[in-house]
């Protein structure tokens, strides 16, 4: 296929999966803020982080309120990653090799952003916010269905899948290093009540508070999230999870492509191994927040691995 | 007027008698309910005709009108005969023009008009591209004046759009009134795709080796034909690809692909030549790929249309059109040229201006209805405007009657009414022959008495029928198939469900 086309499949994907994300992140982020942490009027400074656009954001805001946040990560024009700026970017790509999509991978994104045009500034009110971020999920949650069920199992399938799964790992990295963020300035104490929520917020985020009772069968504690979302595979957000399916869709594309592998091929398997070879406690010894700081590096090294092997 | 279901006389004409009884029975507001239905059908097909220079909505929708427009197998048997002669002696002239230009030694075309026209492609002379076809897809737009009297008022010769709209129109009546067309045979158009995909692989190089690969090459998503590029290039099953995607290497044509390169044998290109290949054109070009008229002259590439097939359908050219069927075919033209005084001309000049409030002129080189002005509907003031401007520089400029072109029927908020149309019917010449698909794009002028039908400016579209023979041996044999049909009986095994 053309490298055009696989380089527009690949980031329609990232693009979907990262306002699903920004759209979880939000959620979590208003849940937190009510809980009273941070510097007075800064609460939302750790989501901003947690969606890796701090530069852009304090280039145009001085305080990250929730009314600043809001606006900035869903609906701002000004933010390269925007809720809306992700739809539109993920519609322009759809848009630019309709002919490699399925018509129900088109409706999905297409009718998204047709009802995202209808939006208002009332929608991101704090009222209702929930609502307008549920609508959100379920567009993503209705591509992801499109795609997984429609598209033929070719090349076209894996770059997409490889979009998705990449995207994802980089966002379960940034979303559990809110916590480390945090911690910094308002912090209260490991163990208190308001510890106790902040990682459960987290979990909600991805949609895993359940999955956690039917694993740990405990209470939340920091180090279970953090191997929840780091090691277990039954988990299908974790980082080593989402790096099984891009090793996974790695194998299939040089299949695909007669044997032919490169570089990006080895650093998956190397991310991919290391992932193995560690477990939880040995991250917390090393440091959490450091490890998560070398995945979301690592992650972004492989993206452009796959850029120069396959894209360009 | 003539009324394509109405007639001259009042009189239903026998092709509209499943229109005019289905619109008898259908209430207004189930055509309200389907006219709706119709517009967000179009907008989830994404559709859209995107104007970008006019701001607001940059993907709008072109009005589609719910009334099919029905032509009876008669009458397109004529026009079709038609619309391959005119095709046939049109190819004729690109290939004479740029070689052996006998026409001109014969004085049946001024040479000037011809060889400095700014569509003449310099590069393309003494070059005979593979097949012998330079307009592999001609859009023949046609008007109608009365039952039998069909005018051709213009050729397109270059790039021409619309081929989705009439496969899309059909879709969304097809969704909308499956009753409708159980009741009339209309002959399918559904194989469009398929017939330009092989007059494409006919023109392959004698070079390619095996099946062709073809491509259709796009400016991108901001072309206002976007969507049709992506629709043929789907249909067909070949690759869309923008000149990012391309490169020339030894005279050869690649595109880029998660493998390398890969070779390209045809390009069905919806780029303007000006843009096709900076070397060769416009050095400015984003759009274009550099070498490929070296590679098409090296006979490694066949692109379609042909570079420099323009100077076909110059307005200043369409009188020889005529003149052209006569001189290689041997034929009298069975389509008529509507009459048309060429400003460049002094006599003609005077008869224009004096005559303005009767006529339609327009540009030359102007296309998509802009520039030009209705005589009948202009104001005196705009009338004196454009009289100005055609003084300055009468060689812009031609000249025709108002044809007073036929209504059909179109549902608009005043009800059922007759609203002017004209056809675009799009003829695939390849090296093996023409192909035609039984009837083409109808556009419609979508306000009261308004002869525009341009959908740059609000001009609409509808569904056109061909009606198929009516043929009494298939239709014995399809009444047997569902006897037997009725006879069997469901053989399915049962579903397994849950235990529980």
């Amino acid at each position: 296929m053309l490298s055009r086309t696989a380089d527009s499949m690949f980031w329609l994907a990232r693009y979907m999966e990262r306002m699903d994300y920004l759209a979880r992140l939000l959620e979590a982020a208003q849940r937190m803020s009510g809980m009273g942490m941070g510097e007075d009027g800064d609460e939302w400074g750790p989501a901003i982080i947690a969606a890796g656009c701090e530069g852009p954001f304090f280039a145009h805001y001085d305080k990250a309120d929730a009314a600043n946040a809001v606006r900035f990560l869903a609906w701002d024009t000004e933010n390269p990653c925007s809720i809306r700026n992700c739809l539109e970017r993920a519609r322009a790509n759809a848009r630019a090799m309709r002919t490699a999509l399925t018509r129900d991978m088109w409706n999905a994104v297409n009718e998204a952003w047709l009802e995202a045009r209808t939006l208002t500034a009332e929608d991101f009110s704090p009222a209702h916010l929930p609502k307008t971020l549920d609508w959100v999920k379920g567009k993503a949650t209705l591509f992801n269905g499109a795609y997984a069920s429609t598209m033929l199992r070719n090349d076209a399938y894996w770059f997409t899948r490889l979009g998705a799964v990449l995207e994802r790992a980089d966002n379960t990295a940034r979303i559990l290093d809110v916590k480390y963020h945090l911690l910094l300035p308002g912090y209260s104490g490991v163990g208190g009540m308001l510890d106790y929520y902040q990682w459960t917020s987290i979990l909600q985020a991805v949609s895993a508070v359940r999955a956690y009772r039917w694993i740990y069968k405990d209470k939340v504690s920091p180090l279970n999230v953090a191997d929840l979302l780091i090691f277990r595979t039954e988990l299908p957000r974790s980082l080593k999870a989402c790096y099984g399916e891009i090793v996974d869709s790695f194998t299939c594309l040089a299949a695909a492509y007669g044997g032919v592998r490169g570089e990006c091929h080895d650093l998956a398997d190397a991310i991919n191994q290391k992932l193995a070879t560690q477990d939880i406690a040995a991250v917390f010894a090393g440091g959490l927040h450091e490890f998560l700081t070398q995945m979301i590096e690592d992650t972004a090294d492989l993206g452009d691995a796959v850029a120069r092997f396959y894209l360009r | 007027m003539f009324d394509e279901m109405h007639g001259q006389d009042g009189q239903i004409r026998a092709a509209f008698h499943t229109v005019r009884d289905w619109l008898a029975a259908t209430p207004r507001a189930v055509l309200e309910a389907k006219q709706a239905e119709a517009e967000r059908l179009f907008r989830r097909i994404g559709i859209t005709f995107a104007v970008y220079s006019e701001g607001g909505d940059p993907e709008r929708l072109i009005p589609f009108d719910i009334i099919p427009r029905v032509l009876g197998s008669e009458e397109w048997a004529h026009l079709e005969r038609g619309l391959r002669q005119r095709t046939a002696a049109l190819n004729a002239f690109l290939n004479d023009v740029y070689g052996k230009r006998e026409i001109l030694q014969a004085g049946k075309v001024p040479a000037a008009l011809v060889l400095a026209n700014p569509a003449y492609c310099q590069h393309m002379v003494g070059f005979t591209p593979p097949g012998g076809v330079f307009t592999h897809v001609a859009g023949i737009d046609v008007v109608r004046i009365g039952p039998e009297d069909f005018y051709v008022l213009e050729d397109n010769c270059r790039t021409p759009s619309g081929v989705s709209y009439m496969i899309e129109d059909r879709e969304v009546m097809m969704r909308l009134f499956p009753d409708l067309f159980s009741r009339a045979s209309v002959a399918p158009i559904s194989r469009y795709p398929e017939d330009l995909l092989e007059t494409l692989c006919s023109v392959a190089p004698e070079r390619c080796e095996g099946a062709p690969t073809v491509a259709l090459l796009t400016p991108g998503q901001y072309n206002s034909a976007y969507y049709e590029h992506t629709f043929l290039a789907d249909e067909m099953g070949v690759e869309l690809v923008e000149g990012v995607d391309l490169v020339v290497e030894n005279e050869v044509v690649y595109k880029r692909t998660t493998q390398g390169l890969k070779r390209v044998d045809v390009l069905y290109r919806r780029v303007d030549d000006d843009y096709l290949d900076p070397e060769a054109f416009r050095p400015d070009s984003m759009l274009g790929v550099a070498g490929l008229m070296g590679a098409y002259r090296a006979g490694n590439v066949a692109i379609a249309n042909a570079p420099g097939a323009g100077v076909a359908d110059d307005k200043a050219i369409y009188v020889y059109v005529p003149e052209m069927i006569r001189f290689y075919l041997g034929e009298e033209p069975i389509l008529k040229n509507v009459p048309t005084w060429d400003c460049a001309d002094p006599d003609a000049l005077a008869y224009v201006l004096d005559h303005l409030e009767e006529l339609v002129v327009k540009e030359t080189r102007g296309s998509g209805g802009s520039g030009m002005l209705v005589g009948p509907h202009a104001s005196a003031q705009r009338r004196a405007d454009f009289a100005l401007k055609l003084r300055a520089n009468p060689s812009a400029y031609i000249a025709q009657p108002t044809l007073p072109l036929s209504t059909c029927p179109t549902f608009g908020p005043e009800g059922v009414a007759g609203r002017h149309v004209d056809l675009r019917p799009f003829v695939l010449c390849g090296g093996d022959g023409i192909r035609i698909v039984p009837g083409g794009l109808t556009r419609v002028a979508m306000t009261k008495g308004s002869l525009v039908v341009n959908s740059s400016q609000g001009g609409g579209t509808k569904d056109t029928w061909v009606l198929m023979e009516p043929d009494p041996q298939s239709q014995s044999q399809s009444q047997s198939l569902s006897q037997s049909k009725s006879k069997s009986r469901p053989s399915g095994s049962q579903r397994q469900s849950q235990g529980r």
